[in-house]
């Protein structure tokens, strides 16, 4: 951690605080997590006006010094030198929403009660003034007592007048003094006095501009806004899939060229086989979701930077309460669809810690981007690609049903949870709803820069060391003259203990082996089942329509449909147990969370099989 | 007088009363800092599909998510100064 001074951004949520962080920081930020919690901390570097660095810390958006998320613990922890792992701010930057003055008002005066080094930013006052709202800065900054600086940080202004007005705070005298202001004013004076600074600063008030009015009262109307919002699930769903078929293609030639490079280079033997079948075919199968993954993300930021991301929980509050949660859970679930990972992190927004936990435990159903590589062999190989009718493929709407058993088994087991495990008094649904906005490319681009990098990192390392333990276990000992390698093999001996486990829901040898390495990544089945059928028939190189070809030829229709219906529900994923290990602080949930999956696995996977076999499938 | 999930769409008033007891203390926090307080001028701008529940809240320059049980706990006076 570097030592120089620490500048907290602080402000309401949707006060424009990332694009101003974006703004000053540009794309030198480091992004962690607070030891112990994993609220992200997002720090870079910014150089004042009179040429000192600082260190810049993004705090999470909070309403007020008495938090009601874990996200809102830590940005109180932080400013009262609480914290663990960061240190007590030098000097504070508040961010508010010129717009919305009477209500981050609040939140300011508290900050600036506690008595440190503050410049406020009055951002969005572009938005202000379109919404016919004109704001006195010098009266703010008389009333506030600090120094008061007008921007726009998505169009990067005022950002130098900033950095001037920090340089000379930064260094006075006054400090944060750690412990202090938890009780610092009645919260109903606090109330009044914003209120009132509110409308002394408020020079004119004209007719407001009611763009995001209009805009709601199509998006949440009783009948077209549901379908909007159908329309947009239905769009980004289908561009998940169409527009990464180049990109996946591209990288899928660029693994089968260096792996036949490397094959030029290394002599025919273990080392070559370990580049080739362990390290090239399993981190390259996986880096093949990259776009997809992307695609994802692009549509989940672009749906929270605009501001719809809110109005589609509003829309699925109703159905949420059913099952005891609520609409914040819809946005964690969403995410999901991309990986449980980010998915989880991002229930840290709920507030209940019941609702947090039921979420937690049914994100895993969410069908995330790692099945899709496993949905599709399976797919390829077993449903023909023949129409139905109007222009739909058997096989897109059996892709199709999968996503949906994963959300209706996800939605049973929170309405199960909610009366059993996670049981708990009824809460309500309490959200702003922010403006609706154009997002900005730089902002989205950083935001997925960031989500390529943690991707990225994950494939280098989980992956990577699974899929080389893989190989390994895979190719050793090495066969005696007379046997497969598959059954001197380690992972072969498993695997055969294993099997018989799960013959009964009608799975054979070579899936049994498979399901060992997808504990780690449920996309390693399809490199495993790869790997251990290429180990077999000694010809490593071929690609995956072979691997469709012999799994035809091996496995029975029944068995297909059990294997899909096992990675419905399966929880193949360590890092979604152990972020979930993080979350909950233990190993009780993830425990549970890992007996659940299996056991709702096993049934459906049996239930699909023999129900096959009966119908003589 | 009325409580706010009776108080017609589009229609401007004022908060009269909180009935903090009504709400559980996280509700009530999560109220007290998005601002609701007596005298507050608000306004119901759309309610969800299905039952019109939660319903979408203006207050001052902000809109607020919220369900018909939580709005139930507020009295308003439409119109108001």
């Amino acid at each position: 951690m570097s030592t120089y001074p620490l500048i907290a951004v602080v402000g309401n949520p949707n006060a424009g605080k990332s694009a101003l962080f974006n703004m000053l920081t540009g794309a030198r930020q480091k992004v962690g997590n607070y030891p112990g919690v994993t609220v992200e901390r997002k720090s870079g570097r910014l150089y004042l006006a009179d040429g000192r660095p600082v260190e810049l810390v993004d705090l999470p958006g909070a309403y007020s010094l008495d938090p009601s998320s874990p996200d809102e613990e830590v940005t109180r922890d932080v400013l009262l030198g609480k914290q663990q792992g960061e240190r007590l701010p030098d000097a504070l930057l508040i961010v508010l929403d010129a717009s919305n003055l009477d209500n981050h008002l609040r939140f300011a005066l508290q900050l600036i009660a506690l008595g440190a080094p503050t410049v406020v930013a009055l951002n969005m006052v572009d938005l202000a003034r379109r919404d016919g709202l004109d704001i006195d800065p010098v009266a703010l900054e008389r009333e506030l007592g600090v120094p008061v600086i007008e921007t726009v940080a998505v169009r990067r202004r005022g950002g130098d007048e900033l950095k001037e007005a920090l340089s000379a705070s930064v260094g006075a005298a006054r400090r944060l003094r750690a412990g202090d202001g938890a009780k610092a004013e009645d919260f109903a004076a606090i109330q009044r006095r914003a209120r009132a600074i509110a409308k002394l600063v408020t020079v004119s008030e004209r007719e407001v501009r009611r763009s995001t009015q209009i805009i709601d009262s199509i998006a949440l109307h009783p009948v077209a806004g549901p379908l909007i919002f159908v329309g947009i699930m239905f769009f980004m769903f289908q561009a998940v899939f169409a527009w990464s078929e180049a990109p996946v293609n591209w990288i899928e030639a660029l693994v089968a060229a260096t792996q036949g490079a490397v094959a030029g280079i290394i002599p025919d033997g273990l080392l070559r086989s370990l580049l080739v079948d362990g390290v090239l075919a399993g981190v390259g199968a996986v880096i093949a979701f990259l776009p997809q993954i992307l695609i994802l993300f692009l549509f989940i930021l672009v749906l929270e930077a605009s501001g719809y991301m809110v109005r589609a929980a509003f829309l699925m509050d109703r159905l949420m309460a059913r099952v005891g949660l609520s609409g914040h859970a819809f946005i964690p679930l969403l995410s999901s669809f991309a990986c449980a990972i980010p998915g989880i992190m991002a229930t840290r927004t709920i507030e209940d810690p019941k609702h947090r936990l039921t979420t937690i435990l049914i994100a895993p159903l969410m069908t995330c981007s790692a099945r899709l590589p496993v949905y599709g062999i399976i797919i390829g190989a077993f449903i023909p690609a023949r129409s139905i009718g109007m222009g739909i493929g058997l096989q897109g709407l059996v892709l199709f049903g999968l996503y949906v058993l994963g959300v209706l088994g996800a939605l049973v087991a929170a309405l199960v949870l909610r009366f059993t495990v996670t049981r708990g008094a009824p809460r309500g649904f309490m959200m702003e709803m922010p403006k609706y906005q154009l997002p900005r490319a730089r902002d989205i681009a950083i935001g997925l820069w960031s989500r390529t990098l943690i991707f990225l990192k994950r494939a280098g390392t989980i992956i990577l060391v699974s899929t080389v333990i893989l190989w390994a276990l895979l190719a050793f000992p090495q066969p005696k003259p007379g046997e497969t390698a598959l059954d001197s093999s380690i992972a072969g001996k498993v695997a055969g203990a294993l099997e018989v486990v799960v013959r009964p829901i009608g799975f054979n040898h070579e899936i049994a082996l498979a399901l060992i390495p997808a504990m780690a990544a449920r996309e390693v089945a399809v490199s495993a089942l790869a790997t251990a059928y290429s180990i077999q028939a000694d010809d490593s190189d071929e690609g995956s329509r072979v691997i469709e070809d012999r799994l035809r030829g091996r496995w029975s229709l029944p068995t297909a449909l059990a294997f899909l219906a096992w990675f419905v529900f399966a929880p193949q994923c360590l890092s979604t147990v152990a972020v979930t290990r993080r979350e909950t602080n233990g190993w009780k949930w993830p425990a549970f969370m890992l007996g659940y999956l299996f056991a709702l696995a096993y049934v459906a996977a049996g239930a699909v099989y023999w129900g096959a076999v009966a119908l003589g499938l | 007088m009325m409580s706010l999930d009776q108080l017609p769409f589009r229609t401007p008033a004022t908060v009269t009363g909180i009935d903090w007891s009504r709400l559980s203390e996280p509700d009530a926090r999560r109220l007290r800092n998005l601002g609701f307080d007596e005298g507050v001028r608000i306004e119901a701008l759309h309610g969800a599909p299905f039952g019109r529940d939660p319903l979408a809240i203006r207050i001052g320059r902000m809109t607020v998510a919220m369900r018909r049980l939580q709005a139930q706990a507020i009295s308003v006076e439409a119109g108001g100064q």
